[in-house]
C-alpha cells in the first residue's frame, strides 16, 4: 500500500477476460443467427426446386394478364406484373397522402375541440376518441365499407349532393377540365412562382437588416394565389365536369368518380387516425405551459403572435415525433385494403402470388417496399428531431 | 400579513353564482357568443346522430342474427357445431371456472380493499347473463319513442346458462374465503397457479391424444372470441422473453447484438402486420424441412409472436432508460456481476414500470388479432363475415358488425379502465 506497483498487474489470462469473453459471446450468437437463416435458406432452396420455382426476378417482365379496378397510370392486363405491382404501390401513396391530409386536419379540430371549455363540444370529441380508439381498425374498414358504402342506392336513385353524386358505384364530384388556354395558364403559374420567390426574398433580406421580420412565406403565397385568380379569370383555363344521370346503362357520367372501395378505405383511415391525431394534438398543446402564454403577454406580444413565436414552435416539439408515427401507421393501416377490394399494394400482391406462385420474390419486393416508406420516414424525423431539438445552454 | 385591499367596501362582491342547472349550463354551455353557437352545432349533430341511429335500431334492423349465432361468435366451430359429433363446450367452461377460481383466490390473497370493483369483478357472469334483458329494456323505451309496439326483444338465457353462470361467481366466492383464509400460506401455490393456467388452458381446449375425454381438436375448429384470446395472450406471453432480450440487445454496448436487435425491431416495425401474416401463411411452409407441417393458426401465431416482439422490446427499452445509472453503479459496486445486475436489481423495476404500457400492447395486440381474419382464420371478425355469408341472414352486415363493434368496444375499454386503475395502484410515477 506504498505506492507499489501490485502483483495483479500480470496479464489476465485470456479465458477470464472480460473483454475476451463478450467478443466470443458475440461471435456465438451471431453465428447461431446465420446457422438458423442458413438452415431456413437451405429447406426454403430444397423446396422451391422440388417445386420447380428458383428464386430469380425475371417472372416481373411477364404479362400480368389480370384487371386492376383502378389505376393511376395507365395499365391493361398486357402490362407486366412490375407494372401492375407499380400500379398497386401508387394506389398505396394516393391513399395515404390523402388520408394523411385530410386525417390531420380532423384531427387537429377533434384535438382542439377536446380542450374546449365547452361541455357539450369536449365531450362530444371525447366521445368520438374513445369510441374510435377501441374499436379495430379492420372492423370498422368492414363495417364501413359494407354497411354503408354498399348499402348505397343505386345509380338511378344515386343521392344529389349539390352536383355530387353518391351511390353505390361510388362518388362522383364535378371535376376541372382544362381547355385549349390550359398551356397558356401553365406559364402564369410558373410567372406567379418566380414573382412569389421573388417578394419573399425581398421581404426576408429586409427583415433581416431591419430585424422586424415580415410575414414572407404568407406575403409570396398570397401573391401566388393573387395571379393564379387573375390567370383563371382571364384566360378561363378550365371547364367544370358536372357529373349526371346517364339516360340507360349503369354508370354515371362525366365528374370525376372515386370507388366505394377508395372511399371506404380512405374515409375509414381518415376517421380512425383522426381520434389519434386529436389525442397527439391535445397533449401538445397541453405541454406549453400557461406561464410561457403569460410571459408572452407580459412582454408586449399579441395574442397572433404569442402562438405563433411562443405556443406553436413548443407544441410542435411535442406532437411532431407522434404525428409522424401516426403517419406512418395510416400508411402501414392502408395495407388493410385488401380486406375491401382495394388494389393497394397487398392485395396486387397477393394477385400476383396467386397466378405466378413466385410468394418469396413477392415478399421480398412488398417488404422493402414498406420498409422503404417507414426508414425514409424515420430519416426524416431524426433530421426534424436534430433541428428543433432544444439548445441547453 | 397585510394586504392591500383591507376595507370591505374596496372590495367588490363576489359575482353571484348559480348553483342550479341554469347557471352550470351558462357556464359551461352559453359563456360567449360562439361557444353558444357550438354548442347548439354539437347538439344537432348529437341530435341527428342519435336520432338516426335510434330510429334504425328500433324499426329496420334484424336482431334475431345475434342471438341465433352467439355460440358461433363466442367459440366458433369449436366441437360440436359438427352434427353427430361429442360436444366438448365443456372443456371450454372448464377452462373459464378454473379462471374465475384462480382470479378468487388471488383476489383472496391480495387485495385488501373491499371496492366496488370487486362487487363487478364477482357479479361479472350474472351481469352478462343480463345484458339481454337491459337491452331489451332500452329497447322498449326507444320504441315507445318511435312509436313501434312491437319492437325485437333478446331471447334470455336457458337455465342450464345461467346456472353455469352462478356457479362461476360462486366458484370465485369460494376460492375468494380460502384466500382471505389461508392468506400468504397459499400466495405461493396461487402464483404458481397463475403461471401455469395459460399452458393448461391450452392443454384443456387443445386437448391431447386420440380419443377421450381430451382428445385433440384441430385447431381449424378454433374460433370466434376463444381464437382472438388465445391469438393475444400467446402473441403476449410468448413473445415476453424475446422482447426482453431484445430490449436488452438494443441497450447493450456489443456492437453485434446492438445491430442484431436494432435491424430486427426496425424491420418489424417498419412492415405491416398483414405483410407478416402473409409471409407467414406463405413462407414460412417453405423455411420448415418437407414433413414438418404446421396449421394455419400456429402460422398466425409465428407471425403475431414476431410482431409483439418488436413492439414489446421498444416498450421495454422505455423501462430500461428509466432506470438511473446510479442502479447500476451501486450493483458493480456491492460486486455483482453483470448477470446478476441485470437479473435482481434492473429488470425488476425496468419491468414493473413498464407494466401499465404491456397492458395497452395487450389492448393493441387484442384489435390487431382481427387481421388473422384476412387470411382466412374464424377469429371474431372472420365468424362475423362467416355470419353474413349465411343465405339464412343476408344483408344484416349492419347488425353483425354493430353487434361486434360494441363487443369490442366494451371488451378494450374495460381493459383500459382496468390498466389506468393498475397504473394508480402500481403508484408508476409517484416514486
Amino acid at each position: 500500500m506504498q505506492g507499489t506497483v501490485p502483483e495483479s498487474q500480470e496479464k489476465i489470462p485470456f479465458w477470464r477476460n472480460e473483454h475476451t469473453l463478450q467478443w466470443i459471446a458475440q461471435f456465438t450468437v451471431l453465428a447461431g443467427v446465420l446457422f438458423v437463416f442458413w438452415l431456413l435458406y437451405a429447406n426454403m432452396q430444397r423446396q422451391l426446386e422440388m417445386l420447380n420455382l428458383p428464386i430469380s426476378f425475371k417472372f416481373l417482365q411477364i404479362n400480368a394478364s389480370f384487371d386492376i379496378g383502378e389505376s393511376l397510370i395507365e395499365y391493361s392486363r398486357s402490362d407486366t406484373y412490375l407494372r401492375a405491382y407499380l400500379v398497386g404501390v401508387l394506389n398505396t401513396i394516393r391513399v395515404a397522402v390523402l388520408g394523411i391530409i385530410f386525417a390531420t386536419i380532423l384531427g387537429v379540430i377533434v384535438g382542439v375541440a377536446r380542450l374546449s371549455n365547452n361541455w357539450l363540444v369536449n365531450k362530444l370529441a371525447a366521445g368520438y376518441i374513445e369510441i374510435l380508439r377501441n374499436i379495430p381498425l379492420l372492423v370498422l374498414l368492414i363495417f364501413w365499407y359494407t354497411g354503408f358504402f354498399l348499402k348505397l342506392p343505386d345509380v338511378k336513385e344515386a343521392i344529389n349532393v349539390g352536383g355530387t353524386y353518391l351511390s353505390r358505384r361510388g362518388i362522383a364530384f364535378p371535376w376541372p377540365l382544362p381547355t385549349e388556354t390550359y398551356a397558356t395558364y401553365r406559364w402564369v403559374l410558373w410567372l406567379g412562382v418566380a414573382l412569389a420567390v421573388a417578394l419573399g426574398y425581398a421581404l426576408y433580406r429586409q427583415g433581416k437588416k431591419t430585424g422586424r421580420m415580415p410575414l414572407y412565406g404568407l406575403w409570396s403565397l398570397l401573391l401566388f394565389l393573387v395571379v393564379a385568380g387573375i390567370g383563371i379569370v382571364v384566360l378561363q383555363p378550365y371547364v367544370m365536369d358536372y357529373p349526371h344521370l346517364p339516360d340507360k346503362g349503369f354508370n354515371i357520367i362525366g365528374g370525376k368518380t372515386f370507388s366505394p372501395e377508395f372511399m371506404a378505405l380512405l374515409s375509414g383511415l381518415v376517421i380512425y387516425t383522426s381520434a389519434f391525431i386529436a389525442e397527439v394534438v391535445r397533449a401538445g398543446i397541453q405541454s406549453v405551459s400557461k406561464g410561457q402564454v403569460e410571459a408572452a403577454r407580459a412582454l408586449g406580444l399579441n395574442g397572433f403572435q404569442t402562438l405563433r413565436l411562443v405556443v406553436f414552435p413548443q407544441a410542435l416539439r411535442v406532437i411532431v415525433p407522434p404525428m409522424t408515427s401516426q403517419y406512418l401507421n395510416l400508411t402501414k393501416n392502408s395495407s388493410l385494403a385488401v380486406a375491401i377490394g382495394y388494389p393497394d399494394i397487398v392485395h396486387v400482391y397477393g394477385t400476383i402470388i396467386n397466378q405466378s406462385g413466385r410468394a418469396v420474390e413477392m415478399t421480398m419486393i412488398m417488404m422493402a417496399t414498406y420498409l422503404t416508406f417507414s426508414l425514409s420516414t424515420s430519416a426524416f424525423m431524426n433530421w426534424y428531431n436534430q433541428k428543433i431539438k432544444l439548445v441547453e445552454r | 400579513m397585510t394586504t392591500v385591499y383591507q376595507e370591505k367596501d374596496t372590495l367588490a362582491p363576489p359575482p353571484a353564482e348559480r348553483k342550479n342547472i341554469f347557471g352550470w349550463m351558462l357556464k359551461n354551455l352559453f359563456n360567449s357568443w360562439y361557444n353558444s353557437i357550438l354548442t347548439i352545432v354539437a347538439a344537432y349533430i348529437i341530435f341527428v346522430l342519435v336520432r338516426g341511429v335510434a330510429g334504425w335500431v328500433v324499426t329496420k334492423a334484424r336482431w334475431e342474427v345475434v342471438p341465433a349465432n352467439y355460440r358461433l361468435f363466442l367459440v366458433g366451430q369449436y366441437p360440436s357445431m359438427i352434427p353427430g359429433q361429442e360436444d366438448f363446450i365443456w372443456r371450454v367452461w372448464l377452462a373459464v371456472y378454473l379462471l374465475a377460481a384462480i382470479t378468487g383466490l388471488a383476489w383472496g390473497i391480495w387485495v385488501k380493499k373491499r371496492e366496488f370493483v370487486s362487487w363487478v369483478v364477482l357479479l361479472f357472469p350474472p351481469l352478462v347473463g343480463s345484458s339481454p334483458y337491459v337491452t331489451n329494456v332500452g329497447l322498449k323505451l326507444v320504441g315507445k319513442l318511435y312509436g313501434v309496439t312491437d319492437v325485437y326483444q333478446f331471447p334470455g338465457f336457458s337455465a342450464k346458462a345461467w346456472a353455469l353462470m352462478w356457479g362461476l361467481s360462486a366458484t370465485g366466492l369460494a376460492f375468494w374465503a380460502l384466500g382471505r383464509a389461508f392468506g400468504r400460506r397459499l400466495a405461493r401455490f396461487a402464483v404458481t397457479m397463475l403461471l401455469l393456467y395459460f399452458p393448461l388452458a391450452i392443454l384443456i381446449i387443445g386437448g391431447f391424444g386420440e380419443q377421450g375425454w381430451f382428445q385433440a381438436i384441430p385447431t381449424r375448429f378454433w374460433g370466434g372470441l376463444l381464437l382472438s384470446l388465445i391469438l393475444t395472450i400467446v402473441g403476449i406471453v410468448m413473445s415476453f422473453p424475446l422482447g426482453v432480450l431484445l430490449a436488452l440487445g438494443r441497450q447493450s454496448k456489443l456492437p453485434i447484438l446492438h445491430s442484431l436487435s436494432v435491424v430486427y425491431i426496425e424491420f418489424i416495425r417498419g412492415v405491416p402486420l398483414i405483410s407478416l401474416l402473409f409471409m407467414a401463411q406463405v413462407m414460412l411452409p417453405l423455411f420448415l424441412p418437407p414433413n414438418v407441417v404446421i396449421d394455419r393458426v400456429l402460422r398466425a401465431m409465428v407471425a403475431i409472436i414476431m410482431f409483439a416482439a418488436a413492439y414489446l422490446a421498444e416498450n421495454v427499452r422505455g423501462g430500461l432508460q428509466a432506470i438511473p445509472q446510479g442502479q447500476y453503479e451501486a450493483a458493480y459496486a456491492i460486486g455483482l456481476s453483470g448477470f446478476q445486475t441485470m437479473t435482481y436489481i434492473i429488470l425488476p423495476q425496468a419491468l414493473r414500470t413498464v407494466i401499465p404500457v404491456l397492458v395497452s400492447q395487450f389492448i393493441a395486440l387484442f384489435k390487431d388479432t382481427t387481421l388473422v381474419a384476412i387470411v382466412g382464420l374464424l377469429d371474431l371478425l372472420g365468424i362475423a363475415q362467416g355470419v353474413i355469408a349465411n343465405p339464412k341472414y343476408i344483408g344484416t352486415q349492419r347488425e353483425v358488425f354493430t353487434f361486434i363493434s360494441v363487443f369490442y368496444f366494451v371488451f378494450t375499454y374495460a381493459m383500459s379502465y382496468a390498466s389506468r386503475r393498475l397504473e394508480k395502484a402500481l403508484g408508476v410515477g409517484e416514486r
